[in-house]
């Protein structure tokens, strides 16, 4: 920083310029390692994984790359569990958004203020986030289970199982066990996952909102619901919209709570995109397939993309 | 006069709503802790309360976990993948957090969410692709294979919470160091990297936990009991056949989630923070 010295002009156009070439180099170089990982094991297998989709490779032949057109498309389509997963992965997905909107509404709300044991109710909030996705599917699947399930325990107590009861004489609720209850276990299943994640992204944006706002309307004499409805529920809209796409990618793409929790089942009733993705790619060997019905996920992941980028840049702008 | 009795009608909601809120979160991690202490006889007895222990409770099964199950490999190998990806998402993520916050002009400052679309670009699209390229380089069936692939998922995340963080350092620190006489790099490694240390120790637990949580890449690279995680290995190998050691499965659980839920917990504001800078402020 020589230039600085008394009597230089101050802040000349040239050095000036170069300073920000500079800084602008040494900012790449400092960038590359990470641009260099993401583009060889994400930007890479993102392009082969389009381009297997069309060839013929197999676990036994892996990097056999022959084109093959649609086939693997056409052979997927023709196979009824296609529109199966497809139409599952849509149900699970929506199903958890419905409900993750309001829980992570509600819960964001709460932990806005200040409270005794706010750190512990933090913290407990946090269990279903930090435990491995399969650990968590396992340690449903034993809350769940068909015989020793605490949660029947309780309906049985309460009456509402067992004979006499409202869903009696059975004296379980077998919730994994049957086509329509099995479906929203696994909703119920990722909505407790994703809460942690869905709240945290909502408090963001509910912190932010001037806390004016709620003084005044609290000055007019607005209730609790009003204020709810008529200011912080608009103000939230935009990170409603991010915490809802960002929680329904991970859902779409996941794969370990359904292979753990019900393989499928029962029947193909729980199946979708991404675990039959799994089942056919790697499980039955058929890499080509399995990349193709991994591919259904990208026009998703897309859309996604696109909104949420959009949304994020144009804020900026505003 | 109607004040006071809804503002207490107010807070009661708020209780009852936080007690609903946190039972429904905890129910899943009080019946994992209570099983493990179950002996057999009484876990797999419907007719009693199983909420109480029946005859008295037992380390038996933890004693199991640990010395006659696979969970200490597993344990082992999730512990080695994560030291390695740890010291390679840092070697990347904070450069690069740096470099975004302040040397690539205002796209860098903005590029957040493009940063955490990156994060979750589905595995489930990847892990074919990738499965040829670590059968390829001969990593299949090792655990190397995950420490290469692993760092996919830390990098753009621990990159997004690390901008936010040199975001909120003021620049003039920077510039305060540079004309004290230090270069760009010297005033990143002097000033803002200290600033920056309590970020650094969330990628630390973030990256750690990332890595610990992924289920698909282990479930597709590795076959072999000696390099699964406990990811994999534990719902893989201590479930045999119909029989589910049950109360070993939730020690696994709780010995892995009890800590990681704590040390998330501790950094929840530190997440609500990356995200209010993410969205724009």
């Amino acid at each position: 920083m020589q230039e600085g010295l008394p009597g230089a002009p101050p802040r000349a156009e040239a050095p000036t310029s170069a300073i920000v070439d500079r800084e602008r180099a040494l900012g790449w170089l400092m960038l590359s390692p990470a641009l260099l990982y993401i583009v060889a094991f994400v930007g890479v297998p993102f392009v082969l994984a389009i381009l297997l989709a069309f060839s013929n490779a197999t676990v036994g032949n892996p990097t056999s790359f022959h084109f093959v057109g649609f086939a693997n498309f056409a052979r997927i389509l023709q196979q009824p569990q296609f529109l199966i997963s497809l139409r599952n992965s849509a149900t699970v997905t929506l199903g958890t958004l419905v409900v993750l909107v309001v829980l992570a509404t509600i819960t964001s709300e709460l932990l806005a203020r200040d409270f005794r044991g706010k750190r512990l109710v933090q913290i407990v909030l946090m269990l279903p986030w930090a435990m491995p996705v399969s650990l968590a599917a396992i340690n449903w699947l034993w809350l769940l289970d068909s015989q020793f399930s605490p949660i029947d325990w309780i309906f049985r107590q309460l009456h509402v199982l067992g004979p006499g009861g409202l869903f009696g004489p059975s004296m379980h609720f077998y919730y994994l066990g049957r086509t329509d209850l099995a479906l929203a276990s696994v909703i119920m299943v990722y909505v407790w996952r994703m809460l942690p994640l869905a709240t945290i992204i909502v408090l963001a944006g509910r912190l932010s909102i001037p806390r004016e706002r709620f003084e005044q309307a609290e000055i007019d004499g607005a209730g609790f619901m009003r204020v709810l409805f008529r200011i912080t529920v608009p103000a939230l809209m935009p990170v409603l919209v991010v915490a809802l796409l960002f929680t329904g990618l991970l859902v779409i793409g996941d794969m370990a709570t359904v292979d753990l929790l019900t393989r499928g089942g029962p029947g193909d009733s729980t199946q979708v995109l991404p675990y039959w993705a799994y089942l056919t790619g790697i499980q039955g060997g058929d890499l080509s397939a399995g990349a193709a019905v991994a591919l259904f996920l990208l026009p998703v992941l897309l859309a996604i993309s696109i909104v949420v980028l959009r949304y994020a840049y144009r804020s900026e702008d505003a | 006069m109607t004040a006071l009795p809804s503002r207490f009608w107010g807070r009661l909601g708020f209780y009852i709503l936080l007690l609903l809120l946190s039972l429904f979160v905890l129910v899943p991690g009080i019946w994992m802790v209570l099983t493990i202490f179950k002996r057999s006889s009484d876990l797999y007895n419907a007719q009693v309360d199983p909420f109480l222990y029946h005859p008295s409770p037992t380390l038996k099964h933890l004693v199991y976990l640990f010395t006659q199950s696979p969970f200490l490999t597993f344990a082992l190998n999730s512990l080695i993948i994560g030291v390695c990806v740890v010291a390679i998402t840092l070697l990347v993520a904070v450069p690069a957090a740096y470099a975004l916050a302040r040397l690539t002009g205002r796209w860098g400052r903005d590029s957040g969410m493009a940063l955490f679309l990156v994060y979750l670009i589905p595995p489930t699209l990847l892990f074919i692709p990738l499965y040829q390229l670590v059968t390829a380089l001969g990593l299949a069936n090792t655990i190397w294979s995950l420490v290469l692939v692993y760092p996919t998922i830390a990098i753009p995340f621990c990159s997004w919470l690390l901008l936010g963080f040199f975001k909120s350092i003021p620049a003039t620190l920077d510039e305060a160091a540079m004309i004290d006489g230090n270069s760009r790099f010297g005033a990143f490694r002097k000033v803002a990297l200290p600033q920056a240390l309590p970020g650094i120790a969330a990628c630390v637990v973030f990256a750690f936990s990332l890595q610990l949580s992924n289920y698909i890449y282990a479930a597709t690279f590795v076959t072999s009991t000696g390099a699964m995680t406990v990811s994999f290995g534990v719902p893989t190998e201590m479930i045999r056949g119909d029989v589910f050691f049950w109360q070993a499965l939730m020690g696994a659980n709780a010995v892995v989630a009890i800590p990681l839920t704590i040390a998330y917990g501790l950094l929840f504001n530190r997440l609500v923070m990356g995200f209010q800078s993410a969205e724009g402020g």
